[in-house]
This record gives structure tokens, C-alpha cells and sequence, in this order.
């Protein structure tokens, strides 16, 4: 369960201060699912970097089940993110040169697993997002949909709490974004993760049970059950 | 993961990583050429001293030099105008000390004595002008006549001169006298006996003779042949070829021989002397100039530094030249290396921000990369070294042929101005007789040259790394959201 207090980031561009978060709280139960919307340059990427382990708040906190990240060492950080916090990004951000099996692989690496489990592992996660065919095909070789497949893969191989995902399906055009999509919600609903999305799909936030918006750093949450 | 994902990059970017390899080959190739001409340079330097020397001498003992008592001991040839009518042939021999200047046997023993010497021989360096010839008186045809002592034509008179005139020959050549019963030491050790036999340990005072086979080539002498110096004759019992460049000497001889032929009883020129550590030639050197004095002591070192013409020329170029641009180009290569690898984690930004996220330490991001320029470092040293190796051999097979002239400094006191080699004749400046040698270059590659490749291949990968490394280290997980490439 993640619990923001007064979290707010600073940064400076040039000469000027950008304020992306500006006293956020927000409580994300464990198994929930929420959509993160908002303008660009609103504070998405910012509030999903806090809630990731990616980056540390200016102040305030960002306690995930109860440890404060934003206090965090960087090492024990790293620690977090590896064991409990998947991510699945807009532009895959698969290794070119490591073959699927190997690119899910990557995500067990800092768990000390041994080479023959992270690849039973590796080849079952594909294989639960469709792709046991493909475990020896270079990212290049895949289109965009399978690519987004294999980060999935990636991001659940470990068995995270928490799945963070931007903007997933934004390079994917709309029959590959539905597919994706039902991944995802499969995935969140088999393994009973906290899921957290950033998008700009107003369809996509529309059939999410919670969707909060951010604008100038400010939050405002929607419950789309309740309503 | 470490080696799947090492091997995979650098196949991916093997252009990328081939320049970075070349700058490193060329680099670590120029270091090797350098060294191995430069070690090349050193043997060829030796093999100069050592034709000088012989094997084994480590300084050679000479008489300091004492320029009052030159001028005196000088030699004069005496001819005689006969009669008029008379125009048989003369002949004269002068046999003198090369450089005028000797030592007593004394110092021998001496030297000899001196702590640190494990032994010493001397050894009598003749040089032998003959003239001989006619002379034959020319007629005048007024009254006054100039008479008396000329060469070819004498001055001028007040008059005609009608026909007279001389014809001589001057013949030059160099004798040394050898202590027969030590033939481990001095400079007949440069030199093979290629026919006949050396002098026995008994011959000490014999009337033999080994000749050197460029001399006895050109006076076509054998085995078995006489040659007369100063009305003695003396057999020759063997032909001795020189190991490389000139020989010591045109004629060998039993120093006692030689001692007597010149008037030099118990006296030597040079004193060979081999030190029984060769890493203590120093002090040895130091010990000899204070316990025997009035002595010049010369170690291979000094003399090493009065080799001139186009090999000390190119030792030079190697030296400073060389070495200033093979350390260029290492760190040329080196920075390019550094910039090159930093400048491929800028452009695998989000990779690196990705692993971070998934939650791979900064270590082992940096690891990564680390290994992949040592990898790169590593296939730049092998280039580098067969690039080095492949030029090192084409010195060596071209071979080029390097001048070196020894001694030389001083020159004006050469009587007739032929070249004469010297023996051991480098006591006095000014009359040291410059002898002049053709090596070959060669470029032999030492194992130490190879480690040195092997350890700059390593260093140039590692500060490649270090670049890169540093680069990667300071990336935030973060980075994996950017979303331009």
C-alpha cells in the first residue's frame, strides 16, 4: 500500500524553478488499480518516478507498505525497486541486443537467481504473455506489441507488488493497444498487483476504477466505481 | 548476463568498437616498432663496440693523454739522393705506437690487481708505413741547385728542372701484438680463425702471424705466406675474419714481437680489462683511475658515446623522436578511446536508466562497461601487436644499413690521412683514429616489449572504461522515462 504525504518536487530548468508536484497525498491500496491523467508538464512522470523509487521527493514522504522511500540509501533504493516494483515503459526499453528470453532475464539479474532459474523463469513469463515462441528473437525482430509483451514479461517475471506502467500502450497503434491492454489486466488481475498507469487515453482512463488527475502539480482523484 | 550481454554489444557496435581498437593498435604498434629499433639500435651499438673490443671487455686501460711528448716521437722517413746516375729502389718501414703513447707492462699486472678486475691483458696497436720506391736526382740547367732530401718534386728553385722526380709507394697497415697466452680477452675475440690456426699459448715470441682475411684478400696472403715488416720475416699461420664491421688489426703478432719490432720492450698501448661483475664497471673504472695513475680508463659506455655518423643519428631518432611520438599517439588513442566509449553511454542513456530501474546496481552497470572497453582494449593490443610485430619484422627484413663512425674526435694529427683502423688507439684526442663501421639495422622484439603492449592494451581499456564508466555511474534510473533516444 502506498501512502503519500505532502510530496513535492522541485527542480530547476535553466534559471527557472518548476514546481512538478506540489504537496501531492494520495493513498493507493494494495490491488488497486489507478490511472494517472493529466496535461503534459502537469507532474505524471514526476508522481510516477516518486511512486517507482526512481527519483526522491523534495519533501514530504512515499512510504510503500510502510518504509519511506524518500529516505531511503540509494542502495537499499535499488533494493526496493528490484524486488518489488515493476515498470513497463512507453518505448519498451528493451536491450537491442538481448534476445527476449534474455531482455526478462535482465529484471532477475539483481536478485542473485541462478542462470539456469532466471531462464525457466524468463521463458515462463514470456510464455504467460503469449510469446513462447519467441523467446530467442532479438527485440528487432518483433513488432511493437510483442516488444511491449516482453517488457511485460520483464516488469512480472520477478513477482513485483506493484506495476508502474507509462503511457504502455502511447506507441502502439489501437488494435495493438487493446491487446496490451487485456494483457495488463489480466496480469493485474492473476497476480493481485497494485497497478498504477500514466495515459493520455481518456478511453483507457474512462474504464479504470480510480483516475487521478494532476495538473500544476496538484492532484484531484475520481472514483469511477463510486460514481 | 555480464558475458551474454558483453559480447552481444560488442558484436553490435564492432564498428564503433573498431576504431576505438585501431587508435589503441596503432599506438601500442608504434611502441613496439620504437622498442624493438631502439633494442635494434643497442645491439647494432654493440656489435660496433664489440668489434672494437672483442667479446668480453668491459674498458680498455690506455695512457692519459700528454700532448708535450707527441711532436717528438714523430717519425721521419729517410731516403737518400744517390748519385746521378743511380735510381735503385729504396725502402723504409716505420713502425710505431698508434697514438705515440704506451704503457709499461707494469700496469698490466697493475690493473690486473685492482679489486673488481677479473682480468686484464695488454696489447701493443702498431701502425706500419712503408714507403718504398726510386728517387732519381733531376738535372738543372742553371747553377743553382736545391739537392738534398725531397719527396715527389721537392720546391722550386731558382731554374729549370729538367726530368729527376720519385716514385714511391706508401703502403699503411696496423699490427697488433696479441698476448698469446691469454686468447680469452682483447680484441682478437671479435674474429674467426677461417683458415689455418690462432697462435699457440707458447708462441709468445714467434715469428708468425695471423692476418685479417680483408687484408690478406687484398695482399693475397695465405696460410703459409711470409710477410716482412722491418727486414723480418714472419709466417702467416692463419686467416681471422671479422665478426662484423672491420677488424681490430691487419695483422696479428705475439705482443713480444710486435714489442721488439717497434722498440716498445715491455710496453703496451692498451689494456684490456674485463670486470668480474658487469653491473660494477663503474666503480671499477673509478678504482683503476685512482690506484694507476697517468691512465685513461674508457668503458663501453663512454665509448658508446663517441659513436657518431647515421646510426648514432638514427639511435637518436629513436630515442627521443620515437618514443615522444609513440607516447602522443598512446595518448592520442587513449583519449579518443575515453571519448569514444563515454560518448556510447550517452547515446545508451535510457539502456542504462532501464537497468537502474529494474534495479541493477550503479557497480554493475559500470561493470558493464568497464568490460566492454577492455574487451576493446584487449582486440586493440592483439591488432596492435601483430600491426608492431608485422612492422618490426619489415625493419629487420629491409635492414637497413646504418654508418657508424667511432672515436674521430680529433683528426689533425693523422699523418697521411688514411682511414686506418684502430685498435684500442682512443687514449690521446686528437690522435685517435676514427674507425668507421656499416651495421645492419634490426628490430628484434623482446618478450618485455610484448608485455609492455599487452600491459598499455589493458591500461588504454581501462581508462576507456573509466570514462565510460564514470558516465554511466552518474546516470539516474530515472533516465529510462526520457523519451527521446
Amino acid at each position: 500500500m502506498y501512502e503519500l504525504t505532502g510530496v513535492t518536487k522541485r527542480y530547476t530548468r535553466g534559471k527557472e524553478i518548476v514546481l512538478a508536484l506540489d504537496g501531492v497525498d494520495l493513498t493507493i491500496p494494495d490491488g488497486d488499480r489507478l490511472v494517472i491523467q493529466g496535461p503534459t508538464g502537469g507532474g505524471k512522470s514526476t508522481l510516477l518516478q516518486m511512486l517507482g523509487g526512481l527519483d526522491r521527493p523534495t519533501s514530504g514522504e512515499v512510504v510503500l507498505d510502510g518504509t519511506d522511500m524518500a529516505r531511503l540509501s540509494e542502495a537499499r533504493l535499488t533494493k526496493v525497486r528490484s524486488e518489488n516494483i515493476g515498470f513497463v515503459f512507453q518505448s519498451f526499453n528493451l536491450i537491442p541486443t538481448l534476445t527476449a528470453q534474455e531482455n526478462v532475464e535482465t529484471a532477475l539479474v539483481p536478485l542473485g537467481i541462478k542462470a539456469g532459474d532466471r531462464r525457466e523463469r524468463a521463458a515462463e513469463a514470456l510464455k504467460s504473455v503469449g510469446l513462447g515462441e519467441r523467446l530467442r528473437h532479438l527485440p528487432g525482430e518483433m513488432s511493437g506489441g510483442q516488444q511491449q509483451r516482453v517488457a511485460i514479461a520483464r516488469a512480472l517475471v520477478k513477482q513485483p507488488k506493484v506495476l508502474l506502467a507509462d503511457e504502455p500502450t502511447g506507441n502502439l497503434d489501437e488494435s495493438t493497444r487493446d491487446e496490451i491492454m487485456d494483457v495488463l489486466e489480466r496480469m493485474w488481475k492473476e497476480h493481485g498487483l497494485t497497478f498504477v498507469m500514466v495515459t493520455h487515453d481518456s478511453a483507457l482512463a474512462k474504464k479504470a476504477p480510480r483516475v487521478a488527475t494532476i495538473r500544476k502539480g496538484r492532484i484531484t482523484v475520481k472514483d469511477n466505481a463510486r460514481a | 548476463m555480464f558475458f551474454t550481454y558483453l559480447r552481444r554489444e560488442l558484436r553490435r557496435r564492432r564498428k564503433a568498437a573498431l576504431v576505438v581498437a585501431s587508435g589503441l593498435a596503432l599506438g601500442i604498434a608504434l611502441v613496439i616498432v620504437v622498442n624493438s629499433v631502439s633494442n635494434g639500435m643497442g645491439k647494432a651499438q654493440d656489435k660496433v663496440l664489440q668489434s672494437l673490443y672483442g667479446l668480453g671487455t668491459d674498458m680498455t686501460v690506455t695512457k692519459a693523454a700528454d700532448p708535450d711528448s707527441d711532436g717528438a716521437q714523430r717519425p721521419r722517413f729517410k731516403f737518400d739522393a744517390k748519385g746521378d746516375d743511380d735510381s735503385s729502389s729504396q725502402s723504409n718501414d716505420i713502425v710505431m705506437a698508434q697514438g705515440f703513447t704506451t704503457l709499461p707492462t707494469s700496469t698490466v699486472t697493475k690493473v690486473g690487481e685492482q679489486q673488481g678486475v677479473s682480468s686484464a691483458v695488454g696489447g701493443l696497436s702498431l701502425r706500419v708505413v712503408k714507403v718504398d720506391g726510386q728517387f732519381t736526382r733531376g738535372k738543372f740547367q742553371q747553377d743553382q741547385s736545391t739537392g738534398g732530401k725531397r719527396f715527389e718534386g721537392g720546391q722550386s728553385p731558382r731554374g729549370k728542372v729538367v726530368g729527376g722526380g720519385a716514385d714511391f709507394d706508401v703502403n699503411q697497415y696496423t699490427v697488433y701484438g696479441t698476448d698469446v697466452t691469454q686468447p680469452a680477452l682483447g680484441p682478437m675475440t671479435s674474429s674467426k680463425i677461417t683458415s689455418g690456426r690462432t697462435f699457440k699459448t707458447t708462441e709468445t715470441d714467434a715469428k708468425v702471424v695471423v692476418a685479417d682475411s680483408a687484408y690478406a684478400k687484398e695482399k693475397k696472403l695465405k696460410v703459409g705466406s711470409t710477410v716482412t715488416i722491418k727486414s723480418v720475416k714472419y709466417e702467416v699461420i692463419g686467416i681471422a675474419t671479422a665478426d662484423s664491421g672491420d677488424a681490430t688489426a691487419n695483422l696479428y703478432m705475439p705482443l713480444k714481437q710486435a714489442q721488439t719490432l717497434s722498440d716498445n720492450k715491455d710496453k703496451v698501448t692498451t689494456i684490456y680489462v674485463k670486470a668480474a661483475d658487469s653491473q660494477k664497471i663503474g666503480s671499477v673504472k673509478s678504482a683503476i683511475q685512482k690506484n694507476v695513475s697517468g691512465t685513461t680508463v674508457t668503458t663501453s659506455a663512454d665509448l658508446a658515446k663517441t659513436v657518431s655518423g647515421s646510426l648514432s643519428t638514427a639511435s637518436d631518432l629513436a630515442t627521443t623522436v620515437g618514443k615522444w611520438l609513440s607516447i602522443t599517439v598512446l595518448v592520442a588513442a587513449f583519449l579518443v578511446a575515453g571519448l569514444l566509449t563515454s560518448s556510447a553511454v550517452s547515446r545508451r542513456v535510457r539502456e542504462f536508466g532501464t537497468l537502474k530501474a529494474l534495479g541493477w546496481r550503479s557497480g554493475r552497470v559500470t561493470r558493464q562497461v568497464v568490460g566492454e572497453a577492455v574487451v576493446n582494449g584487449l582486440v586493440g593490443g592483439a591488432l596492435g601487436i601483430a600491426l608492431g610485430l608485422a612492422g618490426a619484422y619489415a625493419v629487420s627484413a629491409v635492414s637497413p644499413t646504418l654508418q657508424a663512425q667511432l672515436g674521430g674526435s680529433g683528426g689533425g694529427g693523422e699523418g697521411l690521412g688514411a682511414r686506418i683502423g684502430g685498435g684500442g688507439g682512443f687514449g690521446g684526442p686528437g690522435r685517435q683514429a676514427a674507425k668507421s663501421l656499416e651495421v645492419a639495422l634490426t628490430a628484434p622484439v623482446s618478450l618485455t616489449t610484448i608485455a609492455v603492449a599487452v600491459a598499455l592494451a589493458v591500461a588504454g581499456g581501462l581508462i576507456a572504461g573509466a570514462f565510460g564508466g564514470w558516465r554511466a555511474s552518474r546516470l539516474r534510473p530515472a533516465d529510462a522515462l526520457r523519451r527521446v533516444e
